[in-house]
Order: structure tokens, then sequence, then C-alpha cells
């Protein structure tokens, strides 16, 4: 499978690629690890004319400690997040969700601002990031503005980035010690989850988030909520897809996926207490 | 530009269409640098097999799940039905052509030999080349971690346990020719 004919520019900075992009437009789209836009380009489900790699711009790739969160870059890889030692220390829900996400090669390519910017439901840093309560900065032409994580997925592969922005840092607050899980059911290695659920917890406070149950990454406020009204978490977890609008596909039905979620929430959380 | 016809006259791409663009890239591959013009839309895996002629890199699955197209880029394992020739401009490429030296196989290629490690060995080189990377990044793993660290590459003649079997015999042949 070969994609469509296409332009192909190189950005060397965050300026010059939001410069490139104002100038060619909706068909012009950013290329960061592609691990994710070339295998739509390859089925013909994307068909831009003009891909801006923002792929080297080495200075958009970096984990840091800025106090209370850590601040990474977006074209930090998969790899680079789930083996950051400062990561496992202050945010280790994140370095090991980013060690589900495909494979040892798509991870060598795949960064975490192209996962979390191309805002697929079935992807899971975008859900892991959301229940962290993660904030991501972008780029655009008026300079950077701050989008909270529970602001940005607005529908399928739909986000809140202009297509003359870009997504530049991923702000994560530290766990601070917080109880956390990862799961991920899938039928086979390296699959997409067909439910997956991040989840921390600290006494009354928690964040969970739903992978593939919507057209959006989903948080499960209602959990959380009963989590702090004392609910037990074998009665939290009942509300697991209170605030999903699961779909059916290929893998599952919706009553399927809605008894995973179920399961999934208790697991996590109980492994989080 | 005559590599696009020529590919165009063996129907392995469309023609080139008004407004395709010809970049121009600087590759270097198991150490000799190629300069090459291709189009944007190129796979890494067809520049390497159809216009360098090496042809050891295979496609499977043509969807980044299989790992048959399994080579080096500036050292790690990518795949290269999903990475373009254009990304690859200016950073090196190994194919598993660069193991062998003088003809000695690479030690993994020893070890897949000698443990049976490969049945029809149409996944072999993605297999080889996934393993020298996964052991650069973990010189001593577990069983678990190879079968882990292996994800990424599909057998279909399902002979997994001799593949894991060799990488754990050069793994530890690695850590004894390392304590000499």
């Amino acid at each position: 499978m070969i994609p469509a004919a296409f332009d192909y520019k190189r950005a060397s900075s965050a300026a010059e690629a939001i410069a490139l992009v104002s100038e060619y437009g909706d068909d012009a789209k950013f290329l960061a690890g592609g691990h994710s836009l070339l295998p739509l380009m390859k089925l013909r489900l994307a068909q831009p004319t003009m891909l801006i790699d923002i792929g080297r711009i080495t200075d958009l790739s970096y984990i840091r400690d800025a106090g209370n969160h850590i601040a990474i870059g977006a074209l930090t890889r998969h790899m680079d997040v789930e083996t950051s030692a400062m990561l496992a220390e202050h945010v280790p829900l994140l370095a090991h969700a980013a060690s589900h996400v495909g494979d040892a090669q798509v991870r060598h390519r795949g960064t975490i601002g192209g996962s979390i910017a191309h805002a697929d439901p079935a992807s899971d840093l975008p859900a892991t990031t959301l229940a962290l309560g993660a904030t991501y900065v972008v780029q655009g032409p008026n300079g950077t503005r701050e989008i909270a994580a529970a602001d940005f997925y607005l529908g399928f592969l739909e986000s809140a980035l202009a297509a003359d922005e870009i997504l530049t840092e991923i702000r994560v607050p530290k766990m601070n010690g917080a109880g956390w899980n990862f799961q991920k059911f899938n039928r086979r290695a390296q699959d997409w989850a067909i439910v997956g659920v991040a989840a921390w917890r600290r006494g009354s406070e928690s964040g969970v988030a739903l992978v593939n149950m919507g057209s959006t990454p989903v948080l499960a406020t209602s959990v959380s909520t009963a989590i702090a009204q004392g609910a037990s978490v074998a009665d939290a977890a009942k509300l697991a897809s209170a605030d999903a609008d699961p779909q059916a596909d290929n893998n599952a039905s919706v009553e399927y996926r809605t008894h995973l979620a179920e399961v999934l929430v208790r697991r996590a959380l109980d492994a989080s207490s | 530009m005559s590599h696009v016809n020529e590919l165009t006259a063996r129907g392995r791409t469309q023609p080139p269409i008004e407004g395709d663009c010809i970049v121009q890239i600087s590759v270097t591959v198991n150490g000799t640098t190629h300069d090459s013009d291709v189009e944007p839309r190129t796979l890494l895996v067809h520049y390497v097999r159809e216009q360098l002629g090496l042809t050891g890199t295979n496609v499977g699955c043509d969807t980044s799940s299989c790992g048959a197209c399994t080579l080096h880029l500036n050292g790690e394992a990518v795949k290269s039905c999903t990475v373009l020739a254009v990304q690859a401009d200016g950073q090196q490429v190994a194919t598993i052509e660069s193991l062998e030296v003088d003809g000695v196989m690479h030690p993994m290629q020893t070890a897949f030999m000698e443990n049976h490690g490969l049945q029809c060995g149409y996944c072999t080189p993605g297999m080889v080349m996934a393993s020298i990377s996964l052991l650069n990044e973990n010189p001593n793993p577990t069983e678990e971690q190879v079968r882990l660290g292996l994800e990424g590459n599909l057998c279909r003649c399902t002979g997994y346990h001799n593949i894991v079997k060799s990488v754990l015999a050069c793994a530890s042949a690695a850590a004894v020719s390392g304590s000499k």
C-alpha cells in the first residue's frame, strides 16, 4: 500500500512548522513519528497534499522536572517516556502506559504528542494523560495557549487544536505517591485495547479514564465522585460507563464493552487502593 | 527520476501525477551513503528493496503489525513499511544484509541457526533485526522480556519457542564472551 502523492517540507522549529502550515492551509498535516498518520495514508483514509515533517525538531523532545508537574516535549518518543527514570519516580502511571503502546518498533518512532494530537479514543496515552489531569501546551501564529486534557478531545480523531496550531508540551502533575494501575484488555499482543483503564487513587481523590469507550477518551467522573463520597470500589465501578458512549465494532458489542469497563475499573481501583 | 518510470513500468507505483515532487535524500545504508531521488510517499522498505536492491528486508502485512520489514534506523528497530524514505534522509540505516561480515554470520544469526529459530524463514530477517535491537537495549533479558520485546514480530509458522530460545542463547553467549 502506497499513500496518495503529497509534497513534503521539513520544519526545523515549531515556528517554522506553524508558518508552513499557515501557508499551505487545511490540506497540510504535521508528520511527527508517523505511526498514526502513515497507516491512515497508506489506506488512503487520509490524503493530505502536503506533509510538514516536524520529526527533527529536537528541542521538542525532553522530559523535565517543573516543580509540581513534569513537562514532556511533544516529540518525546514512547520509548523515552517508558524508560524515563524521572517519570518512573513522579508519574509512574504514564511511563507504564507508554510501555503498552504498540510494540518496540512502534515505540521507537511514535511520539506522545503525535498520539495525543491524533486524538484516537483507542490509544493509551490520551486517556492516561486525561486521568492524570494533564495540561497540553499548544503554539499557534498568535503565541501559546494551554488546554486542559478534559477540554481537548472533541470527537473521533478531533481535538481542540486549530489547523495552524502545534502541540508542543504535555504537563503532567506529579502523582506524589498515589496508587495507580493500568488495565488494557486486548486479544492479540501489540493491539489496541478493546477497553482500557488508566486509574490513580489517593484516599478519597482519584482519576479514572477509559480507553475505547466512546468517540473520545472518557474521564469517568461518576466513578471518582462515588469514591469521593465513600462508595466501595465495587459500587463505584458499577458507574464505569455512566460517562461513556461505547460503540460496537468487530471486537466487541456495546454490552460486552460496558461489562468489561466495570470489571477493569474495579480491578484498576482495587490495585490503586 | 528514472526510477519512477522504472517502478511504474513494473506496476509498483501509480504513475506520477501532476504536482508530484521529487525529493533528494542522502541515506547511509549498511555503511554506504546513497544520494537518491525519491517521491515523498516512497516507503523506506520500498526504497531499500527496489531502489537499492536490498531484498533481504521483507514486506509482510504492510500495516505495521507483522514486523517482517524490521530494520535499524540509527541503531534501533523500526518497521520500514511505516517510515518514509525522506524521514531517513541523513540517517543511518542497517538491514539484514549488513550482519554478515567476511563470511562470518552475526552471533544472532548463528543463534537462530543453532536453535532452529526459523522455519519458512519469511519473518526471520525482521526477527533477527528486532532481536539485536532488543539485546542492545536489554543485554540480559528474561524469557518473558524476550517474548514481550518481540511482540511486534509475527511468525506465521508459529515457531516462537525456538525464536525465543535463539535470542536467549545469543544473550548468554554474549554474556560469556563478555566475561572472558
